[in-house]
């Protein structure tokens, strides 16, 4: 049983979140262990496993771009697990701009003991908010365009549609490093800033 | 379906509670005097163990055989805690992996002192309901990892208690306050306790408690205040008296007990005294509520980027919430409430009291998983990510932190060489890319793979985390579907037949008999009175006058002799009369203590100037 199944859903990527929540709680209280304490072991077993699998399908299909990822691997019919994402590459607009960026963090990380001196900190500063715009752009295109495409694709542009998403992701997790680790070299914890790492 | 008991082990203090069938109320269970906190102190003396109050009472006189705050040990590595180690008037000794306590000749487990609490817990409920209680669910912090809840089963199970759920505290809360008072929407639960720190944001609706991101410290609480406190006394006793006590145990502790005291005071006060007579002279300060605030400013501060952390997890910003609950004593300190209100702009929640609401909690989920209640239901979360270690000591993440419980992952393992046997991996929790600087949490060793080609077995290894926010691991052969054999090697616990040998341990060690434990208990209190006393009378004596001093020292005198007799009343009630006849010496005492204090202090404003 796949997670679309398991909510009853099918393979679309647009879902109703009240709906969704809705179902999610309906499905929580019929099957959740705390219900079943009385039960025979090999019952409790198999309510555990359900449960199991309703909350890591809810972890999967809640967020809108963990949706995609879980989608493309399901139709590609690979066996990795969750979480696994696909191999990070340049957005090719970009690959002039992070030649640079690389280099700026190597100098950084090479690390004189005083730290980057302030011009290039304003720099690393300038380009990472670059960086994450383009990264809110990505995740818009993602959620917006290329999943309706999806859904309103016929059998013979499924494979196109994936390809997109594949292309999208990779740029979009090539961002997220990049930006990662300008925030490592300008120091993580700059206040009101969160910069512990996103899954 | 046998009664099930609600129990929070707390760091400071530890109770129990259930739900009152006709009422259908969580109730805090007390003992025979009336209180319902159970210090989570235990005390070896050579006489049998004591816990709880009597064991508080040892705190000075027995420092290296008198055991507090050993959840902050749960579960933990000698390199995890021995920072705070030189704070401790016991000695910790590291062990294969966990840490022992060293008392005398023997070494006790965390798990087995924490198993001593909640047998006395166990003990309080048993005589209130009058029948055997043998199952429990126990809260633990929400940022508590798989081998601290292990190790909190792992007491429950010495103290031969059936641990059903190991519930958040934060939760538990909630499910307390969801009773009556929280409104539907999202609600932050800020729990500062003695030694942790957790933040949870959940959603409440249609009696659904659904936990969206927690986040917390496992090694921040009042505990670090009082040690903020400590350290400054000590630097001023230094100034002023010249004498520096920090390598004298019994001194130490009686500073962390004034310096907890002054604390809580000033919860209250603006300002307070501290008055504390040591053997060649008697220390008096005042300190105001700035002053404490200025030492623990940062403490405070430190639980808001955890919050903010929480928050971002949760995809909302301070202003989206709708509730603000606390938790913990710590709560009290007005410049936690200051801040707490400060990052969410809103009042926050406070109406139950904050050391029962967690017990209160536990005794309400405890109702659910019996059946008594069926229009609740808390989804909770796991607080770190789970991973395993790949190739180049980098973290594949299988189950990300906030993930609703319990939850599994699926992952396919198969073999390098041709023939091999045996696949390892490491399971590791936390936040970080690189294993080393994650948790280690075991590592698990696939056996009786048939021999075949490298790349060929398909081994599917499921990780479980149950409802217990605790890791369960299996593992199928997919071409035979023969179940692989697995051996877990815990970094960080007991394994299964240590915990046999306790639970053995425990049925021979604390079937002492309870008169005499109780005789222990009277004449450790007489003792600790003809201490306080003699040292009363050497520093007082100037302030009474021939008579009264007399009389005292009859009452000091027929208290000695009481003490050699088996007899309890008669020590009980020697002691009683000892402590009215110095009533009006302890007035005299303090008054001149404060008077001391406050001229040191009008001293000090002229130095100033």
């Amino acid at each position: 049983m796949d997670h679309f199944e398991v909510f009853g859903l099918p393979r679309r990527l647009a879902i109703d979140t009240a709906e969704f929540q809705r179902k999610f709680y309906e499905l929580s209280r019929r099957g959740h262990p705390d219900f079943h304490q009385g039960a025979p072991p090999e019952r409790q077993a198999e309510i555990l496993e359900a449960s199991a699998r309703l909350n890591a399908a809810y972890r999967a299909l809640r967020d809108p771009i963990a949706r995609i990822e879980y989608l493309v691997r399901l139709e590609e019919g690979r066996e990795t697990r969750e979480g696994a994402t696909v191999k990070p590459k340049a957005p090719p607009e970009l690959l002039e701009e992070m030649f640079e960026i690389q280099e700026a963090l190597q100098e950084a990380q090479s690390g004189q003991p005083g730290g980057l001196d302030a011009g290039a900190k304003a720099t690393l500063g300038a380009q990472r908010e670059r960086l994450r715009a383009r990264y809110e752009q990505e995740e818009l295109r993602l959620r917006g365009p290329l999943s309706q495409a999806w859904d309103a694709a016929g059998p013979a542009e499924r494979a196109g549609a994936l390809t997109a998403f594949k292309e999208s992701l990779a740029a979009r997790a090539y961002l997220r490093t990049v930006i990662d680790d300008i925030d490592g070299a300008l120091g993580a914890t700059e206040e009101g800033h969160v910069s512990h790492r996103r899954h | 379906m046998s009664r099930i008991v609600g129990i929070d082990l707390g760091t400071t203090n530890s109770l129990v509670a259930y739900v009152d069938e006709k009422t259908g109320r969580p109730r805090v269970i007390p003992d025979r005097d009336g209180q319902v906190l159970l210090p989570s102190i235990v005390s070896f003396t050579g006489e049998g163990v004591l816990v709880g109050a009597a064991a508080k009472r040892q705190l000075v006189r027995r420092p290296a055989t008198t055991v507090y705050s050993v959840k902050r040990l749960m579960g933990r590595g000698y390199d995890d805690v021995k920072e705070e180690l030189p704070y401790l008037p016991f000695t910790v000794v590291p062990s294969e992996g966990i840490v022992k306590i060293k008392i005398g000749s023997r070494e006790v487990t965390p798990p087995e002192v924490s198993a001593i609490v909640l047998k006395s817990l166990k003990e309080r409920a048993e005589a209130h309901f009058a029948e055997p209680i043998e199952k429990a669910v126990v809260t633990v912090p929400a940022y508590f990892n798989d081998s601290q809840r292990q190790a909190t089963k792992d007491a429950g199970r010495i103290a031969g208690l059936d641990v059903v759920r190991i519930v958040n505290e934060p939760t538990a809360a909630s499910l307390a306050y969801g009773l009556q008072r929280i409104r539907e929407g999202l609600v932050a639960v800020y729990d500062l306790g003695g030694g942790t720190f957790d933040i949870s944001i959940l959603r409440v609706k249609d009696g659904i408690f659904e936990v969206l991101a927690t986040n917390g410290n496992t090694h921040l609480g009042g505990d670090d205040f009082d040690r903020a406190i400590v350290l400054w006394l000590l630097e001023d006793i230094r100034v002023r008296h010249h004498v520096d006590l920090a390598r004298d145990p019994e001194a130490m502790q009686e500073l962390r007990l004034a310096a907890e005291a002054a604390k809580i005071r000033l919860s209250a006060d603006e300002r307070t005294v501290l008055t504390i007579p040591f053997d060649d002279f008697t220390y008096h300060r005042e300190i105001t509520r700035a002053e404490l605030e200025q030492l623990i400013e940062k403490l405070v501060d430190s639980t808001l980027m955890p919050c903010r952390m929480a928050l971002a997890d949760a995809g909302l910003s301070p202003s989206d919430v709708d509730e603000v609950v606390l938790v913990g004593g710590s709560t009290r300190v007005p410049l936690v409430r200051r801040r707490v209100q400060g990052l969410f702009g809103k009042a926050p929640h406070s109406q139950l009291n904050p050391d029962e609401v967690v017990a209160l909690g536990a005794a309400v989920q405890a109702h659910i998983l019996a059946g008594g209640i069926t229009n609740m239901l808390l989804l909770d979360v796991t607080p770190l990510s789970l991973g395993i270690e790949t190739l180049g000591g980098i973290v594949s993440v299988l189950i990300p932190r906030n993930t609703t419980i319990p939850t599994n992952a699926r992952e396919m393992f198969t073999t390098s060489v041709d023939g091999q046997r045996v696949v390892d991996m490491h399971v590791v929790q936390g936040e970080r890319e690189l294993a080393k600087d994650c948790r280690s949490l075991a590592r698990f060793e696939l056996s009786g793979i048939d021999p075949m080609p490298a790349g060929m077995p398909k081994i599917e290894v499921v990780f479980l985390i149950d409802a217990n926010g605790i890791l369960n691991v299996t593992a199928t052969e997919l071409r035979s579907q023969k179940a692989a054999a697995i051996e877990v090697k815990p970094t960080y616990g007991l394994s299964e037949a240590d915990v046999e040998r306790m639970v053995e341990d425990s049925f021979t060690y604390a079937e002492a008999d309870v008169e005499a434990r109780l005789l222990i208990e009277t004449r450790n209190e007489a003792d600790t009175v003809i201490t306080h006393v003699e040292r009363a009378l050497a520093q007082g004596r100037q302030l009474i006058g021939d008579e009264e001093h007399r009389s005292i020292v009859a009452a000091l005198t027929a208290l000695k002799d009481s003490r050699a007799s088996t007899d309890r009343d008669r020590i009980r009630d020697a002691t009683t009369a000892m402590n009215r006849s110095t009533e009006h010496l302890a007035e005299m005492m303090m008054d001149a203590a404060l008077k001391g204090a406050l001229a040191s202090r009008r001293a000090d404003e002229v130095m100033e100037k």
